[in-house]
């Protein structure tokens, strides 16, 4: 499975591009809207094409991501996928409970993190020593929370509360706790 | 006139406030207490900026007091800040493109006074108390009592209940005021005023070879269908109110009921959906309409595909109800197919609305060609930069691959919510009290046209900055509700910063701008009762 980090990586060149795009676009407008012009209404087939692109753009969105963010369907079918290693994990009184003191994971095995609430929302995290992060979800009292997630290298991660919780919160870190070994 | 002169009098003694009437005066304090709230919203996002730079430099504000601030700030934003301009404007626009008097004026002061005061009482609990479960109320966090002050908590909901009650009294004076018959006037069709308010009217209209007139403006239609999640979302907000200050008024009595009663997703869901009623429906329609009313002020000509732009309105607002689930992604115990439904499908349709509203203002104003670059102008066209920026930042949230790793993150608030807010809204906001403030002061002058200008870079600049800064330290895994005490994203936050010191010196411009042209004697008189006896919304011509 690809790293999250290349995921961003293109998500930034992308949005960075389309900024320069539309920025650019809007100085050029801005300028053009106060020289002489014919006084002509701008076509309807313009409109319509615009329209049709708007709707090309919105729905083809997410049939690329489906088709090359590996997750996004491991996610939506999580319940039929077989996991290699169950981690079950509680969060009680701004704290962690971990079955383990390390959990240690093999490289490119499927990995599902079973979390619960005993108390408030909390959010579950896996961050890298630079502090980006692998992945996220919300951890919610009453429910079973759980997500399936594959490692595609050696990494060590620390995992840490996604959401707020209340200022008790902002100490939720359990670190390098988490390691991918080959 | 010397500095001290003007200051007193405003430019040129130009203002009259004695000439006002009372619509004017009503309008004007709207939009004199609307500023100072967005006053104190930037005070409060500077001294964030510093807290995220080093909580040491950030004036002795401790983590507690840091997330109080946090609670606040998005509130007094939406709620004292745009709320009061925003109704204040409206106020004042329906009657004025309807030509008929406000249904009642003591309602819209009743308005003005509940928010006023509403905001100010849950300022100040939290300020106080530090309740700070932040705007997300997320259950149980806001009856979590070992954490916030009971007290406090309860002055705080009070607030929020203050400002609804005062919401309520807007949406019933402006559908009062768009079906009421004047004294004198010929009976009005209310049925069919309220479908073409809706839409309903544009939307046959696309399909139908007769097509039927519209008896409001497009301009009012919007206002009207912004006003529908105005309403839906004060009834959500109140419920989540009540719910909360049950559980809080039982603990005052030593009483403490139990959290599990509630299904914490279930609550998640319904405040959700109740919120995405401001975020992704009041908010872009109420804008949508303000372009358009705008785009046809500025340029003097019909807009463009007038019945696309009625139906986009309609659709905006179906989406606005059915959008709510692109906040539960990361819930893994919500559905699958709400998440891709709701989430994904109904969230892209917000590109195609508000690609649609682009477009037109857009067309409207090329037909207009050669125009001159006024303030409104230039105003109205950062407001369509800014949602052509953090609409497609939302859209790309709203998947459920790329959801996983920015949820929670810096890029949601920054390139998103601050750049929609800062420059799309904001700027919209500022075009129209620029276009404005000639008709609602009676020819008072601009005391300096390059303040202005200053103003517009510095926001813009200072906006896009630091929406971007964030969202690159979001990129790299920066949390948002978090504290970072090792530096670990200082650059960025410092840029952040940077940015936001900008916006701070835009504001201050502009307020001198603003309090120079009326004076201080012209703020002070506007809150006094108008000596005219009239409903008219501008004096007669002499």
């Amino acid at each position: 499975m690809i790293d999250s980090n290349i995921v961003l990586t293109g998500q930034t060149i992308a949005y960075t591009l389309y900024v320069l795009a539309i920025m650019a676009l809007m100085g050029w407008f801005a300028y053009k809207i106060t020289r002489d012009g014919s006084g002509k209404v701008v076509k309807s087939a313009i409109f319509y094409s615009f329209v049709g692109f708007l709707i090309f753009l919105g729905v083809s969105l997410h049939i690329v991501t489906h088709e090359t963010i590996p997750w996004k369907p491991m996610d939506l079918n999580r319940a039929e996928i077989k996991a290699d290693q169950e981690f079950n994990i509680t969060m009680e009184n701004h704290e962690f409970r971990l079955p383990t003191s390390k959990l240690i994971i093999k490289k490119n095995k499927i990995v599902r993190f079973n979390v619960v609430s005993k108390d408030l929302t909390y959010g579950f995290g896996l961050f890298r020593r630079d502090n980006t992060m692998a992945f996220q979800m919300q951890v919610i009292p009453g429910h079973i929370n759980d997500i399936l997630w594959q490692f595609d290298r050696p990494e060590v991660y620390s995992i840490r509360s996604t959401e707020y919780s209340g200022p008790k919160g902002i100490k939720m870190i359990v670190r390098d706790v988490v390691e991918v070994v080959e | 006139m010397n500095l001290i002169q003007t200051f007193t009098n405003g430019e040129q003694g130009l203002f009259k406030p004695n000439s006002l009437t009372p619509m004017q005066k009503l309008t004007l304090r709207f939009v004199v207490i609307g500023l100072i709230y967005y006053g104190v919203v930037v005070i409060e996002g500077m001294l964030m900026r510093l807290f995220e730079v080093s909580p040491s430099i950030a004036l002795g504000v401790e983590p507690k007091q840091f997330f109080a601030i946090m609670t606040a700030h998005p509130l007094v934003g939406i709620f004292g800040s745009t709320y009061s301009i925003v109704f204040g404007a409206f106020l004042f626009l329906v009657p004025f493109l309807m030509k008929k008097p406000l249904w009642s004026i003591k309602l819209g002061n009743w308005t003005l006074w509940l928010i006023t005061i509403g905001t100010f009482v849950f300022w100040f609990a939290g300020f106080v108390s530090h309740y700070s479960p932040l705007y997300t109320l997320y259950w149980p966090l806001p009856a979590d009592f070992s954490q916030f002050s009971v007290l406090g908590g309860t002055f705080f909901i009070v607030g929020i209940a203050l400002v609804m009650v005062g919401t309520a009294f807007f949406v019933i004076n402006i559908y009062k005021t768009i079906t009421y018959t004047p004294e004198g006037w010929e009976k009005q069709p209310k049925g069919a005023l309220i479908k073409s308010a809706l839409g309903l009217t544009g939307l046959t209209n696309l399909f139908s070879k007769k097509k039927k007139e519209h008896l409001v403006s497009l301009p009012v239609a919007a206002i009207a269908r912004g006003t529908v999640d105005t309403a839906f979302n004060a009834v959500v907000i109140l419920f989540a109110g009540v719910l909360i200050l049950i559980y809080m008024v039982a603990e005052l009595f030593g009483v403490s009921l139990k959290h599990s009663a509630i299904d914490a997703l279930l609550y998640k869901n319904i405040f959700w959906w109740g919120l995405d009623l401001i975020a992704d429906g009041l908010v872009l329609i109420f804008v949508a309409g303000t372009w358009y009313l705008l785009a046809t002020l500025i340029t003097g000509k019909k807009l463009f595909m007038e019945n696309w732009a009625r139906a986009a309105l309609f659709v905006e607002m179906v989406v606005s109800w059915t959008v709510w689930s692109h906040h539960l992604m990361s819930d893994q115990a919500q559905p699958g197919i709400l998440k891709i439904l709701s989430g994904e499908m109904v969230t892209a349709f917000e590109l195609i609305t508000q690609g649609l509203a682009f477009f037109i203002t857009l067309a409207t104003l090329w037909s207009a060609r050669p125009l001159k670059m006024s303030h409104p102008l230039k105003f109205l066209l950062g407001g369509l930069l800014g949602f052509a920026l953090a609409v497609p930042a939302g859209i790309m949230q709203a998947d459920l691959g790329l959801n996983r790793i920015l949820h929670n993150t810096q890029w949601i608030v920054g390139p998103h919510v601050h750049v929609a807010i800062l420059i799309g809204l904001t700027m919209t906001l500022y075009s129209a009290i620029y276009f404005l403030f000639p008709i609602l002061t009676n020819g008072a002058k601009l005391y300096s046209e390059k303040l202005a200008s200053f103003h517009f870079w510095a926001h813009l600049i200072g906006g896009i900055g630091m929406g971007a800064f964030m969202g690159m330290a979001g990129l790299r895994g920066m949390l948002r509700r978090s504290i970072y005490l090792n530096g670990e994203f200082n650059s960025y936050m410092i840029l952040a910063a940077i940015s936001g010191s900008l916006l701070l010196l835009a504001f201050l411009a502009f307020f001198y701008n603003i309090v120079m042209s009326v004076g201080l004697k012209g703020v002070i008189e506007i809150f006094m009762p108008s000596k005219l006896k009239t409903t008219d919304l501008l004096p007669a011509e002499k």
